[in-house]
């Protein structure tokens, strides 16, 4: 049980009498701060855990985070999160002579040119080939390039209908 | 497409020879450079020069079709082509930065240490990632670890904590030139060193580290 030799060592001092000092435990405070460490050891690979969580949701959803995610995460990690879509941004623009390529498009090898999408929720206006816009209603299905919509079924504002 | 593309790669004597690919030879070279990338457990040598190459491609393919006729069938073959080539490029820059971010304080390592001449495994771009990314989870789990903890515990050692690259993973390869007195370690004290020729041609399972330069100089292909 952690905390239990900590507690030990404590529970001494406090049975010593007034004014006087027990022995300097040494063995007993070793294995405190062992404990301390082993603690803080699996406190850092569960913190970092969550970061690579993190990162993982940048590929998943794309750069805006839904709400529900947004609050699970503290500050401290928020800012992370920033800093790496930042950093990730910069490196895509980087690619190539102008614009950059968008990496995090392209996720799965393509089968077909089309595929039949419904919308899941009202999305509004959505720009297809050479100007042309469909209306994204809840519930409307269309047929569309298949990598115009990639994001957008992630996002879970498209779903993908298999026939 | 009948254009050719200049390539310029660096022979094994750091010297520079200006290589002339077809399009279709550029894609093959991305192709073998995107599966040895795939399955080799470490980052691989950088190889801007396809990236960009491949880059301009695609933005030529993309300008042809602009200008073709809609509802040629050829649009939708090239369309298909573009996809596809789309695809592996961003795989494998993808698989690319997946291991940086993985393996960062290591890699980062071996670039500060890194010989005169030798071959960066990072483009610049990748360079500026990489530290952006330490910089960014060092800070990270520096307040997190002063908000919550007592000062005497010690600080995060990057190099320690994150772990190495496996080099003893078994990868799979074909081989393109042969080989011949390629030295196998053993795995365990009772078996001994031993050599092997590898005929052209012929796949083999092994030891990824056995092997490592063998992929990097193109001499076997990772599958």
């Amino acid at each position: 049980m952690f905390c239990e030799k900590a507690m030990e060592l404590v529970r001494e001092l406090h049975r010593a009498p007034e004014g006087q000092l027990p022995a300097f435990n040494e063995d007993g405070l070793r294995q405190v701060l062992e404990e301390m460490k082993a603690l803080y050891e699996q406190n850092q690979s569960d913190v970092y855990d969550r970061l690579l969580r993190i990162r993982a949701l940048r590929w998943e959803y794309g750069s805006v985070l839904p709400n529900a995610l947004r609050f699970h995460m503290s500050a401290e990690e928020m800012e992370w999160f920033n800093h790496y879509k930042k950093s990730l941004a910069t490196y895509m623009r980087s690619l190539g002579k102008d614009g950059g390529l968008d990496i995090t498009q392209d996720m799965k090898p393509p089968k077909s040119l089309y595929i039949e999408v419904r919308c899941l929720k009202d999305y509004g206006e959505f720009e297809v080939d050479d100007g042309t816009s469909v209306l994204l209603k809840k519930n409307s299905q269309h047929f569309l390039p298949r990598w115009k919509c990639e994001q957008l079924v992630r996002q879970g504002i498209l779903e993908h209908v298999l026939s | 497409m009948t254009e050719e593309l200049d390539v310029t790669g660096q022979d094994s004597d750091g010297g520079s020879e200006e290589v002339v690919l077809t399009p279709a030879e550029l894609i093959e070279r991305l192709e073998q450079a995107w599966m040895n990338e795939k399955f080799a457990p470490e980052l691989l040598e950088s190889k801007s020069e396809i990236v960009e190459c491949v880059m301009e491609q695609l933005d030529h393919m993309e300008e042809n079709l602009r200008r073709a006729k809609k509802g040629d069938l050829k649009v939708s073959i090239h369309r298909m082509e573009l996809e596809r080539i789309r695809y592996v490029l961003s795989s494998y820059l993808r698989c690319r930065l997946m291991k940086i971010e993985k393996f960062f304080p290591h890699i980062l390592e071996k670039e500060k240490t890194a010989q005169e001449g030798e071959l960066s495994s990072l483009s610049p771009e990748e360079l500026v990632f990489a530290k952006q990314y330490m910089a960014n989870t060092e800070t990270y789990l520096k307040n997190v670890a002063l908000k919550h903890m007592p000062p005497n515990l010690q600080t995060v050692d990057l190099l320690r904590s994150v772990p190495k690259p496996d080099l003893d993973s078994y990868v799979f390869l074909r081989v393109k030139e042969r080989q011949e007195n390629i030295l196998v370690e053993p795995e365990t004290d009772e078996q001994r060193d031993y050599v092997i020729d590898m005929e052209e041609g012929s796949q083999h399972l092994i030891r990824y580290k056995t092997i490592a330069p063998l992929v990097a100089s193109g001499a076997v292909q990772l599958i």
